[in-house]
């Protein structure tokens, strides 16, 4: 079949915070709520410096690993899991997501959450994945997943949350330079 | 919507960052465009590291992106429906007390994958500035003034055939602190969702004709010309409304689908019953 040629993107820009957020974008359950746990981190650009203009979307399996396939990701009611998430960062480059952990995929591979990242300065969309650790704590794990183990150790650091005293998984963003994050592109065959 | 409640303070900062001349960006984009001539290998996506988009220089990532098969939740897509957004929010026209000011537009389009399939029952959203290229948020000074019956969101649903409509007002050129004198042309922001997550886009329309397109470091960063072009609205007669709007018409096509496709991807947006 003849492929068409995709639409180009194009940056964000600085004045998409009245448009695209919308109210709990960040909780795809509710803070507190059993089973909930925390994603948090920070994006940075390439000075190190934390980037107050960025636009965070994560999109993952429910807590039993099935696919959500229910609408009210933009009007949430609290009851409803969607698998959606979307945050701006803060003033300091800060962002926190409240989910639960994608339950085990059918084909038994390390679990992860998909991000997407736009920023002002970011000319095109940015696509990477976070996975849990102690999914991938061991060689065997690592050596299973097809992205983890194409990686050397250090760019495959970049792809783990880190899971803290209080459960919560914290997780950084770096667009440039040291510790650079690694980003992905799914080529079409 | 979260609190960006505009602050009214007609405060024109001072553009420290604006320190190159136009004609320095023209002369580096122009650099850019001979190189890539030259190169002969054709690009349809927007290079990341365009310098002269300052912005961009510190906020691209240096190494190429790592090629992977997309696995699991990947292949699939949020779902959104008329629970997440009400028809009447694709005209932004109707969103206040009075009538907006400026030229009234109407925007058709569909939205088709590589596969030329259309991308149904899916989200899009549109962001924009008014008549006089002033954005409803708190960091935009650009001292032009704010339309009280303008806010400048609209969101859509597409219908089967991926089609979409808005209706709303058409934007004006804007500055900004790119360099001295930095002007964008008119433009539209679309953020668009496809079947898979993969397909995720953020983009801008622009209108036909525009004299800031060769001076937009922005628009530019598309080195291809062709692919730039895909970017332009078509002003359609068809569409242009009697006595009411003109119309123009931009369709979008998202990359492939890695999965073969489901009969309800078409429906519903949604994947059937335990097939994931
Ligand atoms: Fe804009």
């Amino acid at each position: 079949m003849t492929k068409l040629v995709a639409t180009p993107g194009q940056t964000i820009g600085p004045f998409y915070g009245f448009a695209l957020p919308f109210e709990r974008g960040e909780q795809l359950v509710p803070v507190g709520s059993p089973g909930s746990v925390r994603l948090h981190g920070t994006v940075y650009d390439g000075n190190g410096d934390p980037i107050p203009d960025c636009l965070l979307e994560i999109w993952q399996a429910a807590a039993d690993g099935t696919v959500p396939d229910a609408h009210g990701s933009l009007i949430r009611d609290g009851y409803t899991f969607t698998g959606f998430g979307r945050t701006a960062v803060d003033n300091v480059g800060g962002f926190s997501f409240t989910t639960v952990e994608p339950g085990p995929r059918p084909d038994g591979g390390a679990r992860f959450i998909s991000v997407v990242v736009f920023a002002r300065g970011l000319l095109n969309k940015l696509h990477t994945r976070v996975y849990l650790p102690e999914d991938v704590a061991d060689a065997d794990a690592v050596a299973a997943d097809a992205l983890l183990s194409s990686l050397p150790e250090n760019e495959r650091g970049t792809l783990i949350a880190t899971r803290e005293d209080d459960g919560a998984l914290r997780w950084d963003l770096r667009l440039q330079g040291e510790g650079e994050t690694v980003f992905l592109t799914y080529p079409e065959r | 919507m979260v609190d960006e409640t505009f602050d009214d303070a007609r405060v024109i900062t001072s553009s420290d960052s604006a320190q190159s001349t136009q004609a320095e960006i023209n002369e580096q984009m122009a650099g850019i465009t001979r190189d890539y001539e030259a190169a002969g290998a054709e690009e349809t996506q927007p290079r990341i590291d365009y310098a002269p988009y300052r912005s961009s220089i510190l906020r691209h990532p240096t190494k190429a992106p790592r090629p992977v098969d997309p696995e699991s939740i990947e292949l699939w897509s949020p779902a959104f429906g008329q629970r997440d957004v009400h028809t009447l929010e694709s005209d932004l026209t109707i969103q206040h007390k009075g009538e907006p000011l400026g030229e009234r537009i109407i925007l058709r389009g569909k939205i088709v994958d590589g596969d030329g399939r259309p991308v149904a029952g899916q989200l899009l959203e549109i962001w924009q500035a008014n008549s006089a290229g002033r954005y409803v948020h708190k960091r935009d000074q650009h001292p032009a003034p704010l339309d009280p019956n303008f806010t400048g969101v609209g969101r859509a649903i597409t219908g089967a055939d991926g089609s979409y409509e808005f209706t709303t007002i058409k934007p004006g050129p804007y500055p900004w602190k790119n360099h001295f004198n930095a002007w964008r042309p008119a433009h539209i922001h679309f953020s668009l969702f496809g079947t898979q997550f993969t397909q995720r886009m953020i983009t801008q329309m622009y209108f036909p004709g525009d004299p800031l397109f060769a001076l937009d470091p922005i628009y530019q960063a598309i080195v291809d010309p062709a692919a730039r072009q895909r970017l332009v609205a078509t002003y359609d007669h068809d569409i242009t409304s009697h006595e009411w709007a003109t119309g123009y018409s931009f369709d979008l096509v998202l990359t492939g689908t890695h999965r073969t496709p489901f009969e309800t991807d078409t429906t519903a947006g949604q994947s059937p019953e335990g097939a994931h």
